[in-house]
């Protein structure tokens, strides 16, 4: 029951800040704040509270809620909650928090409105990471996007309309192909078995030929590498992100980019096993080729969020890397990277908002020597830059160290590629910081350090980033049965499979060979696999 | 008392996080106390550690803080390994690090943002001593990358100045390319052994590899790959000389004293896969040799005081690599340490001599401060004595001796790397003493703005007794079976195997050596004191100008990589600003649009019109039917 | 009953359709194609009733009649749109109402 009440709170509490917006300004942004805030206690409680006090728990399902909704058809109002779940719920419940405190200065049209989009928005993924029904599934992923779209194409800047088309029709395209592959899906899944269902665990078990099955797959992969992005459907993203209002920036790319990680991992992989392997290498290299191009293009913007929009397609490219590495490093860095990649963009993101502020500008060509004044800003500014360059000792470095470990198991050179990339990712990183904050203030304007409001924003999170960086296990421990999960399907390969993937490419001697499968023999389940 | 470890590292990260959130608010004489405070804290540490060590006579101390995390079987801790190895760069980073911050609070005392600086500072050497002390690689790489970030931090000091900003960058971007490639050989490390304890694999590796197996060998390169990074080697070696837009202090510890020897630290630390990758080791000696001649080459034609010491601290780290790549791992060690003292105290010297004279580097506007700043002189020349390894009376000569006899009498040893060795030493004592003549003797050119006072001094008189009796520890054989440096890491490091035919001869060598070195001297003095007419003349031919022009600019490796790396980076970047894939989308909509132009123009609006497509339709729809 | 045949009823059907298709084709008042659309519908009633009559079955007739109040009802809307078009536009001329061109 707790499931639902998630969503029905922030889907109440969105109508009730746009009726209060008629009374004043203040209502809405604090019903907002008391929406978010029981959901981000329940969650917290949920991830504290030990798991055996939990008697409901199944497996890797913490809970479980099914509700008949439309029978006849087979859709039901199933929602569950597993270690995954949990993590991508409270990252929601984090970013959603912070995004109603960023646009406490921000947004004064409209401020009812506004507030109603941003609690559907993340009513809207909350039912995405919840729901157990494809059905249900579909009609969240529509529920995340109008909202979003109302939010770029109302309180955005100056070329909002055409961001929030372009935004639109991506998503909404993508996710058409996904609703036929979900039809189909309950189509063949009612002809075999007579049951016609739209429930996750019933049609989990589904077999079909190889041709179908690939096909299927490229629907909802559509759906979910246009989320992400993955080069070459990334278009939309840089220009969604520059154009929409601070708070929508950080949703997009904290929350709505993970939708599709979090797709990949839960439907692709435990749905298509087979199509999936036959497909990774050609994930894997989109995802190289997402990180080059990512990072080489961000190193040539001029606007600060634009900048910031392209290091997340780089960033994303890790994920689809990880995701089609098919071993538990990979995953576990996928999901670290999904919850640090949230924090330290949104983080980036609300700086640039912050400088918006001040200077109204966002190209960085026109900043410069801001550290003089604002150091309090520059500590944090670097905190974050150095995050998104995978600085050691900061949680990005654990989540792409983990991910390059698992893929370099699954394929060495386009491992070596995406390694790489972290060369390029010191460029742009640095490029920000050098832009921003060295040099000589050329604006008329005086930069005012960060104000108290802004530091409860920031200090949280970097408190957050450091400590995923130092001490990431509990995120670890609570992702692992999960991962375990949707692994099942790829457990059952050979225990030798990483070594053979990877003989033609590393010339070993006999005897290396040798000792190396008897050491591996030895170490178990050492690389994800048992 | 070993169970404190954890405090050495721990306590600048203090001092640091303290001076983080409340430098600004905190007296500005506290500043110094943090930051110096902590350090000192950490050395006094160290030598009781050190103490209780040798007395002890065990081999190591372990200490797991937390486990880091733990995936898969894969599980890093945050935990310190201490042996005799660590010890030695412990007490180097700890010691010198303290004598450095005394420097600095004074040397930094005018400076707006003193707590900035001593906050990256603590954090440098807490990085620092992370790495040295990490018992597995992936905390080494947190070290390794956080002595990155703050070097960055540290070049960049002095943000208002655009110059600093590009150098501090290159300078992390160019070692980041290294970081690339030892990430890499984790990956393969961790494929092979299912963990990057350091320990572990050192014992695990000569069972898994045979000696040349190719993998240990593609291992060991790319461990290299990083080390040559760090440490400013070629082809990696650009960064070091721009890197001196930091102050001096920056300079003396993260530029000479410890970071850039952080690729001595990991090749020796990990010498285990180089006895397995002999081609590995072979690769490490000659990058060593190239490096220390092509880099001593330049140092002799540089103007900028910190420059010529830049190209010097490259060169001997070559020294460093080409022992190293021979298997006198403990020379090396010693190098290191040695090397340590003297270019920590000539970079402190040369801070002193700049801020005297107001911000000033080039050499050729000093001169004749000799007998207006007598300590520093003194201490100048007693680390340029070391420098250029003047026979018996410097702690240079030791150690670099040992690694000339080494590089020739080893096993792995050969007449072309002693050679380039002779010639880098010969070149050494030639640019070290160009400098002090031109610095120090003939007239005064500049006035004196700045007199150092006591906390910049002390340090350097501490660093140059070190570097005076330093060498004592570790004598050659044939002086005296006094090798106290080399028993003390031999628990970690292995001994050298000499050829035992040259052995008896090795005192031929010596005598060459100090030849070498003292007659390198008497040319500079000749060249820049007694006839610098001399210079000028040679200087006039065409063939001196373009190899004066060649070196001055470091052999051209900037322009190459300029050339070759960034331009091509930049504007391929330039060109796709506008992201060429989104022409493709941009092109659809457009596509879409003419469309509905075109057939938007069939609705007139004409009721007529629509009645005769209507009948045309029909008319056409039975026919095909009936011709169906 | 039997003095008309099934031909020639369905050619008169057929020549009032294809009057009524010249007059809305030709015609531009308004009035005129209202009317022309009348004499099409009456002729495929007519159609309908011949082959009702044809196949001795009421089907026909139950169209004709469908087909009458549509045209009832055609007709009132029809008029009634135009009564409006001639307040707006003064006119019944129905290439003057173009406006709602693509």
């Amino acid at each position: 029951m707790i499931l639902l009440w998630m969503i029905v709170i922030l889907m109440v509490g969105g109508i009730l800040a746009w009726l209060s917006g008629r009374i004043n300004d203040a209502l809405p942004r604090w019903i907002s704040l008391l929406a978010i805030l029981p959901n981000l206690a329940l969650a917290a409680w949920i991830w504290l509270a030990e798991p055996a006090a939990n008697p409901k728990a199944t497996g890797a399902w913490l809970m479980q809620l099914n509700i008949e909704w439309i029978p006849q058809w087979g859709v039901g109002f199933d929602l569950a909650l597993d270690g995954l779940s949990l993590l991508m719920l409270l990252l929601t419940f984090v970013l959603g928090f912070i995004a109603v405190l960023v646009s406490w200065n921000e947004i004064y049209n409209k401020v009812g409105f506004f507030h109603f989009n941003l609690l559907w928005v993340l009513a809207g993924i909350t039912g995405v990471f919840l729901t157990m029904d494809l059905f249900l599934f579909y009609f969240f992923w529509e529920v995340m996007l109008i909202p979003m779209y109302f939010l770029i194409g109302i309180w955005g800047h100056e070329n909002r309309t055409y961001a929030a088309y372009k935004f639109f029709i991506f998503t909404q395209a993508s996710g058409l192909l996904m609703l036929l592959a979900i039809l189909s899906l309950y189509f063949i899944h009612g002809s075999q078995t007579g049951v016609y269902t739209f429930n996750y665990f019933e049609l989990l078990g589904t077999s079909f030929s190889p041709a179908v099955g690939m096909w299927l797959m490229f629907g909802f992969l559509a759906a979910f590498l246009v989320k992400l992005p993955v080069v070459p459907f990334h278009s939309w993203l840089p220009d969604a992100h520059s154009q929409a209002p601070t708070a929508g920036s950080v949703i997009l790319a904290g929350l709505l980019l993970k939708t599709g990680a979090y797709g990949l991992l839960r439907f692709v992989l435990p749905f298509f096993p087979e199509a999936a392997q036959a497909f990774a290498p050609w994930a894997m290299l989109l995802g190289v080729i997402g990180i080059l191009y990512g990072a080489i293009l961000a190193y040539s913007q001029t606007d600060l969020k634009r900048l910031v929009a392209y290091t997340s397609v780089s960033h994303m490219g890790f994920v689809i890397l990880g995701v089609f590495a098919f071993n538990e490093l990979a995953l576990q860095g996928v999901v670290m990277q999904m919850i640090t990649h949230g924090l330290s963009t949104g983080a980036l993101f609300i700086l640039a908002g912050f400088l918006y502020d001040r200077i109204h500008t966002r190209d960085i060509r026109k900043m410069g020597g801001f550290w003089a004044t604002a150091p309090k800003m520059g500590v944090i500014a670097m905190v974050f830059v150095m995050a998104s360059l995978g600085l050691p000792g900061l949680g990005n470095f654990i989540a792409e160290f983990l991910t390059l470990v698992g893929s370099w198991q699954a394929n060495n050179w386009l491992t070596v590629f995406a390694t790489i990339g972290l060369v390029l990712a010191t460029a742009y990183s640095l490029r920000i910081l050098k832009k921003i904050f060295y040099g000589q203030n050329l604006t008329d304007h005086i930069i005012h350090d960060l104000s108290a409001r802004e530091m409860l924003i920031m200090v949280p999170m970097v408190l957050l980033i450091l400590w995923l960086g130092l001490y990431p296990q509990p995120v670890i421990d609570t992702a692992k049965p999960s991962i375990d999960e949707q692994l099942q399907a790829y457990t059952n390969v050979p225990e030798d499979r990483t070594i053979s993937l990877e003989q033609p490419q590393l010339i070993l001697q006999p005897a290396d060979s040798l000792s190396q499968l008897n050491k591996l023999k030895n170490k178990g389940g050492a690389y994800g696999l048992k | 008392m070993e169970n404190l470890i954890w405090l050495i590292p721990a306590l600048p990260l203090l001092g640091a996080t303290l001076l983080i959130l409340f430098g600004l608010k905190m007296p500005r004489a506290l500043v110094p106390v943090i930051g110096a405070g902590s350090v000192g804290g950490s050395a006094l540490l160290t030598i009781l550690l050190g103490l209780q060590f040798l007395s002890d006579g065990v081999a190591m101390y372990d200490q797991q803080v937390w486990q880091w995390f733990n995936v898969a079987g894969f599980n890093p801790s945050i935990g310190f390994h201490m042996d005799a190895l660590t010890m030695v760069f412990i007490f180097v980073i700890t010691f010198v690090g303290f004598l450095i911050h005394l420097y600095s609070a004074e040397f930094m005392a005018e400076d707006a943002d003193y707590s900035r600086f001593f906050a990256s500072m603590n954090l440098f050497v807490c990085a620092m001593l992370v790495l040295v002390m990490a018992d597995n690689l992936v905390l080494l790489y947190l070290g390794w990358e956080g002595v990155g970030l703050c070097s960055f931090l540290l070049i960049g000091f002095w943000y208002r100045e655009p110059a600093n900003g590009y150098a501090a960058r290159k300078a992390f971007i160019i070692t980041r390319v290294g970081d690339t490639a030892m990430a890499i050989g984790l990956f393969l490390l961790f494929q092979y052994f299912g963990t990057l304890n350091i320990q572990e694999i050192l014992t695990q590796a000569p069972q898994t590899w045979s000696v040349g197996s190719q993998t240990a060998v593609l291992v060991a390169l790319l461990l290299v790959g990083g080390a040559v990074g760090k440490s400013a080697q070629l082809p990696l070696q650009t960064w070091l000389p721009d890197a001196m837009a930091g102050p001096s202090p920056v300079s003396a510890l993260i530029h000479a004293a410890t970071m850039v020897t952080a690729g001595v630290y990991l090749i020796s630390r990990t010498y285990v896969l180089f006895e397995l990758a002999p081609t590995a080791q072979m690769v490490v000696a000659f990058i060593g040799a190239a490096t220390l001649l092509i880099a001593g080459f330049t140092a002799l034609t540089q103007n900028d005081l910190k420059r010529v010491l830049a190209y010097s601290t490259i060169s001997q780290i070559g020294y460093m690599f080409l022992a190293l790549g021979v298997g006198a791992w403990s020379a090396a060690v010693f190098h290191f340490m040695i090397h340590a003292f003297f270019k920590a105290l000539l970079f402190l010297g040369a801070g002193a001599v700049i801020m005297a004279l107001h911000h000033e580097h080039d050499m050729f506007k000093m001169g004749g401060l000799r007998h207006k700043m007598p300590i520093v002189f003194w201490t100048f020349l007693i680390g340029s004595a070391s420098l250029a390894a003047v026979p018996l009376i410097s702690a240079g000569f030791y150690s670099k001796d040992q690694i000339l006899w080494l590089g020739l009498a080893g096993e792995r040893g050969s007449i072309i790397l002693y050679i380039a060795a002779l010639l880098g030493a010969f070149v050494t004592s030639i640019y070290t003493f160009r400098m002090v003549f031109i610095t120090f003797f003939g007239e005064e050119k500049t006035y004196i703005s700045h007199m150092p006072g006591f906390w910049i001094k002390l340090p350097l008189v501490v660093l140059a007794i070190l570097s005076v009796f330093g060498g004592f520890i570790e004598l050659p054989h044939n002086f005296a079976h006094f090798t106290l440096f080399t028993n003390y890491l031999e628990p970690v490091l292995p001994v050298i195997v000499i050829d035992e035919g040259l052995s008896t001869i090795e005192w031929i060598f010596q005598i060459v050596a100090a030849l070498v070195a003292l007659s390198g001297i008497y040319i500079a003095y000749l060249f820049y004191l007694k006839k610098p007419h001399l210079v000028q003349s040679i200087e006039r031919s065409r063939f001196a100008m373009s190899l004066h022009r060649f070196w001055y600019s470091g052999w051209g490796f900037d322009a190459l990589y300029d050339a070759l790396f960034v331009r091509p980076f930049v504007y391929l970047s330039k060109v796709n600003r506008n992201d060429g894939i989104d022409f493709f989308y941009t092109g659809l909509a457009n596509f879409t649009r003419w469309l509905n132009s075109v057939f938007s123009r069939t609705q007139t609006g004409m009721l007529r019109t629509y009645m005769m497509g209507v009948l045309v339709g029909a008319i056409l729809i039975v026919t095909i039917s009936m011709l169906l | 009953m039997n003095g008309v045949s099934m031909e020639a009823g369905l050619l008169l059907a057929a020549i009032l359709f294809i009057l009524g298709l010249f007059g809305v084709l030709i015609r531009r008042n308004i009035i005129f194609m209202l009317i022309s659309v009348e004499i099409m519908l009456n002729a495929a009633g007519l159609a309908f009733i011949v082959a009702g009559m044809r196949w001795a079955q009421p089907d026909g007739q139950i169209m004709f009649i469908f087909i009458l109040t549509m045209a009832a009802a055609e007709v009132s809307v029809g008029l009634a749109l135009i009564l409006q078009l001639y307040h707006q536009l003064k006119t019944l001329d129905s290439d003057a109402a173009s406006r709602m061109r693509g």
